[in-house]
C-alpha cells in the first residue's frame, strides 16, 4: 500500500531531535521509578508511605521493533505507559528519546516528543469523546500540532487515514456510539497515526474486543508497522497475543522487569521462576498439547506495592528463595542463558509445550 | 465418543444409561425493546450428564449468557420473554412450574457464578454472612451453624485463613479470592449443576488457572455437572469435555473438545481456531474472520454467519436447497459424535 | 437499517481478510448496543414525550406573549386606563375585566409576561455563566483552587436566595454601580443570579471531576493539548447535561422568585408591569374583586410549570440509565 501522506511540505514538522535509523535504539528507559504518595488526613495531608508502582524499570526500544510488556494486574505496566506519554512525571530515573532526556527537554523538543510518541487505550468505549465525530477525533492532533497538516487538506487526509485503518471514509461525520468496539479501536489507531508518530504505546489494545475482531486489529497494527516503520510498546496480559506480535518481550512483576529477551528466549526457555510460573498457567489451545505442561503453583498472594519485600521482590512466592534473595536485589543481567534475567538462581526450563515435529 | 443410540436427535456423547441432569429443548428467548424485537436465543438444545463439563463457546452477541440466565430463571421477564422451549432439570420442565415451585426446585439444584464477583457480592455484608445466607434461607439453620458451615466452605474453596477472614467484607479480598467466595456460595447447597458465566475473564492468568483447577476438583468430588460459558479457547480445551459453539443465538457446532478443536466442521469454528494466537509458538499471520459479530435485532437471513463466511455458496454456486443466504442450516449430525449447522460441513471436515 | 448505502459502507469495512467479496443480503448491522446519550438520541426520546410537548407548547405560547404582546392583548394599551372602569368584572369585550386603576386587565397580564420571561432568562444566563466557569475551574484544577472556590460557594450557599436578593435590591439604588442602582429587570436578574448560582457550580464541578479521568481526556493530554482546549472541547461538552436540565427548571423558579420579590416590594416597581405587582396590588381586594389576584396567579403558575415540565422531560431524556 502506498503512503497517503506524501505532502512533503507539510510533513516537515518541527524537528529538533535527531533522526534515528532502522534498528537503532530509539527509546531507552533507565531505572525508571514512579512512587505514588499515600496520604492521610483531609485538610492537612500527611504522607505516610508510597505505592511503588514502577520501581526501577530498564527497557530499550529500537526503531521498527515491537517490544511486548507482560505482567499481571498491579505490576505497574499501565503506569509505565502513562510515564512514556508524559501523562505522569517520573519520580526518578530517565526516559531517553533519540538521545535526549525527556525531563530536560525544552518547549519545542517536548512538543515533538509528544507528537512522536502516541498511545492507544484499552477500552474502545471510553477512549473516544462521545460528543466528537470520528473525523474531529482523528484530526484533533493537527489543531494541537499546527505544522503537520495545512488546514485546507485536512478533511481529505482524515478520510485517507480512516481508509487506511479499514473504515469507510464516509464515516467521518459519525459519532463513536454508531461504531462497534473493533471499529472504535481503529478510530483510536487513526488518531494516533495522524501525528505521524515514531512510537505507539499500545496499552492492552485488543483485550476488550471480541476474539474474532482481535485478529483484525492485530493484523492492522502489524501492517501499519511495516508501512510506516513504527515501533510499538505492546502492553498486555494476554501472553499469546504478545508472543505473536512482539519481537522482544519483557516480563514485569511488582514494578520491575524480571526477564527480557526474544520470544523464543522468554517463551521457549524462561529462566526466571515468575516467568516459568506465569507460562505454566496459560491454557493451551491444542488438544494434543493438553496435559503436557506441568503446572507451577505459586504460594501466597502478590505483595502490596506499598510494601514490597526486601531484596528480590518475588522471593515471598518463589520456591527457590534463599537467604541471599532477601538481602540482595538481583540485577537484570544475562546469567548464562543468553538473555537477561533478574534471579540469583536463574535456570532455563521449557515450560510451554510445543508440537515440534 | 461415538453415538450408541441412533435416534433422530442423536446425543453425540452417547448414553451410558444415566439420565441427563439437564436437558434444554428448543429454547427461544426474545427481548422486546423500543427499537424492535431482539432474538437473543433462537432454538438451542443440549443435554448435560452428571460429572460432565460442557463448554458453551461464543462471542458477544451469541446469546450464551442469556440462555444461561433463562435456565437460572434470572431473566428480567419484561423485556425478555421465553417464547418457547423446555428446560428439563432432573426430568421436570422448569418452565411449566409456577414461580415459587421454580425457586424451590432451582435453588438447591442449580447454581450460577458470574464474571464480576465484586458486583455480584453485596458490599455491605461480610462474606461469612452472605455465604451463611444460603443455609439460613434454604435449610433454616441458625446463625452460628450457618457461620460454621461458611468457614468450612471457605476452606473447601481454598481461601487461606478462612476462620479469620469470615467476617471480612468483599472489598477486602482480591479478585481471585472474591471469585472463590462466589464459588463457595454457589456450591453451599450441593447443587447438581453449576453454571459458570465467564468466571475467569476478569482474572489474571495465574489466578485463572487456580480457579479452574478448583472448579474441576469440586466437580470430581461431587459429580455435579458444569456448564462453562466462555470465549476463551484455551480454557475450553483444558477444562471441558464437550463444547457447543454458539453464534447468533444458535448452536452451530457441537461435539467433544478434541474433535471440534482439531477438525472443526463449521467455518465459524474454523475461523476462530485460525484467528487466535497461541502461546506455544509465534505463528504466522493471523487469519481473522472478517466483519463483526451480528446484531441480534437484525440477524442475517439464511445462515446467520454467511456475511462473514469465506466458504459460503450463494445463488448459482449453491446446491439446491442449500443456498447460504436463503436456507438456514439446521444442526445436524455430520459424522458420528459431531453436529454442525452448516450446509457444507462435509467439505469443511474434508470427508 | 439495511439500505444500499450501508452495504457499500460495509464492503469498505472488510480489511484484513484481503479479499473484498460481495456481501450477501441483508447486511450485518454495524451499530453497537451500548450507546452514549447523544443529543440526537435525547431528541428522539423527547419527541415522544407528552410532558415535553406540553411544556414546550406552553413555553412557546408565553414567549410569543412576551415578544408580541399586542397580539394577545387584542391591541389594547395596558396603560390606557379609565377610573370609571375600576375593578370591572370580566366580560366578552374585556376578557379579564379591569384592575383598580381601570386598566384593561388582559393587556396588563399579557404585558407582564415580558418582564417575567426577561428576568427568568437573564437570571438563568447569569447562573449558568457563574456556575459553569467557577465549577469548571474548581473541578478541573482541583486541590487548592478547588478548596478555595468550594468554600466560597459554601459561603454563598449560606445566604438565602430571597434574603440576599432583597438586601441587594434595597441597597443597590444607593450605590453607583450601574444596572444595580436601578430597580429594573436587569437588577432583579443580577440579584437572583448572584444568589442562585451555587447549585449550578456544584453540578458542573462534580461532572467535570467525573469526566476528567476519562481515557479520551488522557489521550488529548498525551497529545499535548492545552488546558483550555481540553476543558472546552472535551470536558465541558460532556459535563453540561445535568446543569442544562437544572437551568431549564430554574427559569421557572426565577420567574416565581421575581414575582415574590416584586410582591414584597423590593423587585420591580410601578410603572413596570409585573405579575408580582398585580398580585400585590390585588391582594387587599381579594374579597371584592378576586379576579385581580386570580388571573396573574394562574398565568404565573402555568409559566413556571411550562419550564419545569420541559426540564423534567429533558432530564429523563438525558439520563443514561433510562436506556436499556
Amino acid at each position: 500500500m502506498s503512503e497517503p501522506l506524501d505532502d512533503v511540505a507539510a510533513v516537515e514538522a518541527v524537528n529538533v531531535l535527531p533522526t534515528v535509523a532502522v534498528g537503532e535504539p530509539l527509546l531507552e528507559i533507565r531505572d525508571l521509578k514512579k512512587h505514588f504518595p499515600l496520604t492521610q488526613g483531609i485538610v492537612f495531608k500527611k504522607t505516610v508511605g508510597h505505592v511503588r508502582a514502577v520501581d526501577g524499570v530498564n527497557l530499550r526500544l529500537a526503531r521498527g521493533e515491537t517490544l511486548g510488556l507482560v505482567g499481571e494486574s498491579g505490576c505497574g505496566k499501565s503506569t509505565v505507559s502513562k510515564l512514556l506519554v508524559a501523562l505522569e512525571k517520573p519520580t526518578d530515573g530517565s526516559i531517553i528519546y533519540k538521545g535526549k532526556d525527556v525531563a530536560t527537554m525544552g518547549g519545542r523538543a517536548l512538543k515533538q516528543y509528544r507528537r512522536e510518541v502516541q498511545i492507544i487505550f484499552q477500552d474502545p468505549y471510553a477512549s473516544l469523546n462521545p460528543r466528537m465525530t470520528a473525523g474531529d477525533i482523528v484530526a484533533e492532533g493537527w489543531s494541537v500540532h499546527q505544522d503537520i497538516a495545512p488546514r485546507k487538506g485536512r478533511l481529505k487526509r482524515t478520510q485517507e487515514l480512516l481508509d487506511r485503518v479499514g473504515l469507510n471514509p464516509d464515516f467521518v461525520n459519525r459519532y463513536p456510539h454508531q461504531f462497534s468496539g473493533g471499529q472504535r479501536q481503529r478510530i483510536g489507531i487513526a488518531r494516533a497515526l495522524a501525528l505521524q508518530p515514531e512510537i505507539i504505546v499500545c496499552d492492552e489494545p485488543v483485550s476488550a474486543l471480541d476474539v474474532s475482531v482481535q485478529a483484525q486489529v492485530v493484523n492492522l497494527l502489524e501492517d501499519l508497522q511495516d508501512d510506516f516503520g513504527l515501533s510499538y510498546l505492546f502492553i498486555a496480559h494476554d501472553l499469546s497475543v504478545v508472543r505473536h506480535i512482539s519481537d522482544r518481550v519483557a516480563v514485569m512483576y511488582l514494578g520491575s522487569i524480571v526477564e527480557e529477551g526474544t520470544d523464543l528466549d522468554v517463551y521457549g526457555s524462561p529462566s526466571h521462576p515468575y516467568t516459568q510460573a506465569l507460562l505454566s498457567s496459560v491454557p493451551v489451545h491444542q488438544p494434543a498439547l493438553r496435559g503436557l505442561k506441568e503446572r507451577i503453583l505459586l504460594q501466597g498472594d502478590v505483595p502490596s506495592p506499598a510494601n514490597p519485600p526486601s531484596g528480590c521482590r518475588f522471593r515471598t512466592r518463589c520456591w527457590k528463595a534463599q537467604e541471599i534473595c532477601a538481602v540482595e536485589p538481583p540485577a537484570l543481567i544475562d546469567r548464562g542463558q543468553g538473555h537477561p534475567s533478574a534471579c540469583h538462581f536463574a535456570e532455563a526450563r521449557a515450560v510451554v509445550p510445543t508440537d515440534e515435529v | 465418543m461415538s453415538s450408541i443410540v441412533p435416534a433422530p436427535a442423536a446425543d453425540p456423547r452417547g448414553g451410558t444409561g444415566t439420565a441427563p441432569l439437564l436437558e434444554v429443548d428448543d429454547l427461544r428467548v426474545e427481548f422486546r425493546t423500543r427499537a424492535g424485537v431482539v432474538n437473543a436465543v433462537n432454538g438451542i438444545s443440549y443435554t448435560l450428564d452428571p460429572g460432565e463439563t460442557l463448554a458453551i463457546l461464543g462471542e458477544s452477541g451469541s446469546g450464551k449468557s442469556v440462555s444461561a440466565q433463562a435456565i437460572m430463571g434470572i431473566l428480567d421477564i419484561p423485556p425478555a420473554k421465553i417464547t418457547s422451549g423446555r428446560i428439563l432439570f432432573e426430568g421436570r420442565d422448569l418452565l411449566t412450574l409456577d414461580e415459587e415451585e421454580q425457586r424451590r426446585v432451582r435453588g438447591p439444584g442449580i447454581s450460577m457464578i458470574f464474571q464480576d464477583a465484586l458486583s455480584a457480592l453485596n458490599p455491605v455484608y461480610s462474606v461469612g454472612f452472605q455465604i451463611g445466607e444460603m443455609f439460613r434461607a434454604h435449610r433454616g439453620m441458625s446463625k452460628q451453624d450457618a457461620k460454621k458451615r461458611a468457614v468450612e466452605l471457605m476452606d473447601r474453596v481454598r481461601i487461606p485463613a478462612a476462620a479469620q477472614r469470615v467476617n471480612d467484607y468483599p472489598h477486602q479480598f482480591s479478585g481471585g479470592m472474591r471469585q472463590r467466595v462466589m464459588i463457595a456460595m454457589a456450591i453451599a447447597l450441593d447443587p447438581r449443576i453449576l453454571i459458570a458465566d465467564e468466571p475467569t475473564t476478569a482474572l489474571d492468568v495465574t489466578v485463572q488457572a487456580q480457579v479452574m483447577d478448583l472448579l474441576k476438583d469440586l466437580q470430581r468430588e461431587t459429580g455435579m455437572g458444569l456448564v462453562l460459558i466462555t470465549h476463551d479457547l484455551g480454557v475450553v480445551n483444558e477444562v471441558a469435555d464437550s463444547v457447543a459453539v454458539m453464534y447468533a443465538g444458535r448452536i452451530v457446532e457441537r461435539g467433544s473438545v478434541d474433535d471440534v478443536f482439531q477438525r472443526p466442521a463449521m467455518p465459524y469454528t474454523e475461523g476462530l481456531m485460525s484467528s487466535v494466537p497461541q502461546v506455544e509458538a509465534k505463528g504466522g499471520r493471523l487469519v481473522p474472520i472478517k466483519g463483526q459479530p451480528p446484531n441480534l435485532a437484525n440477524i442475517p437471513s439464511g445462515c446467520p454467519f454467511h456475511p462473514r463466511c469465506h466458504r459460503r455458496r450463494i445463488g448459482p454456486e449453491a446446491a439446491p436447497g442449500r443456498d447460504c443466504a436463503v436456507d438456514r442450516p439446521e444442526l445436524r449430525l455430520v459424522v458420528p459424535g459431531r453436529e454442525a449447522a452448516c450446509h457444507y460441513s462435509e467439505e469443511v471436515l474434508g470427508v | 437499517m439495511t439500505d444500499p448505502q450501508q452495504q457499500v459502507d460495509l464492503r469498505h469495512d472488510e480489511v484484513q481478510a484481503g479479499t473484498t467479496t460481495v456481501l450477501g443480503e441483508p447486511s450485518v448491522d454495524v451499530t453497537d448496543a451500548r450507546q452514549n446519550s447523544l443529543w440526537s438520541d435525547a431528541w428522539a426520546q423527547l419527541r415522544r414525550s407528552v410532558i415535553f410537548w406540553t411544556g414546550a407548547v406552553l413555553c412557546v405560547l408565553f414567549l410569543a406573549m412576551a415578544l408580541f404582546p399586542s397580539l394577545f392583548a387584542r391591541g389594547v394599551d395596558p396603560r390606557d386606563c379609565d377610573l370609571t372602569n375600576s375593578k370591572g368584572t370580566p366580560s366578552s369585550a374585556h376578557w379579564l375585566g379591569f384592575d383598580q386603576q381601570g386598566c384593561d386587565y388582559l393587556a396588563n397580564v399579557v404585558y407582564g409576561a415580558r418582564n417575567s420571561l426577561l428576568i427568568g432568562v437573564l437570571g438563568v444566563l447569569g447562573v449558568l455563566i457563574l456556575g459553569v466557569v467557577v465549577g469548571a475551574i474548581a473541578g478541573f484544577y482541583g486541590r487548592a483552587i478547588d478548596s478555595i472556590l468550594s468554600r466560597v460557594t459554601d459561603i454563598f450557599y449560606a445566604l438565602p436566595l430571597t434574603l440576599g436578593a432583597i438586601v441587594l435590591l434595597r441597597v443597590g439604588p444607593s450605590t453607583d454601580i450601574p444596572v444595580i442602582n436601578t430597580r429594573g429587570p436587569g437588577a432583579v436578574a443580577i440579584a437572583l443570579a448572584l444568589f442562585g448560582w451555587m447549585t449550578a457550580m456544584r453540578l458542573v464541578r462534580s461532572q467535570v471531576i467525573a469526566v476528567k479521568s476519562s481515557d479520551y481526556v488522557a489521550a488529548a493530554r498525551a497529545m499535548g493539548a492545552s488546558d483550555y482546549r481540553i476543558l472546552v472541547r472535551h470536558i465541558l461538552p460532556n459535563a453540561v447535561a445535568p446543569v442544562l436540565v437544572y437551568a431549564t427548571i430554574t427559569i421557572g423558579v426565577l420567574i416565581a422568585a421575581e414575582a415574590t420579590l416584586t410582591f414584597l416590594g423590593v423587585g420591580l416597581q410601578p410603572p413596570a408591569i409585573s405579575w408580582g405587582l398585580q398580585i400585590a396590588n390585588g391582594q387587599s381586594l381579594l374579597r371584592t374583586a378576586p379576579h385581580l389576584v386570580l388571573f396573574p396567579s394562574i398565568i404565573l403558575t402555568f409559566t413556571v410549570m411550562a419550564f419545569i415540565l420541559m426540564g423534567d422531560a429533558l432530564r429523563d431524556a438525558l439520563d443514561p440509565r433510562q436506556r436499556s
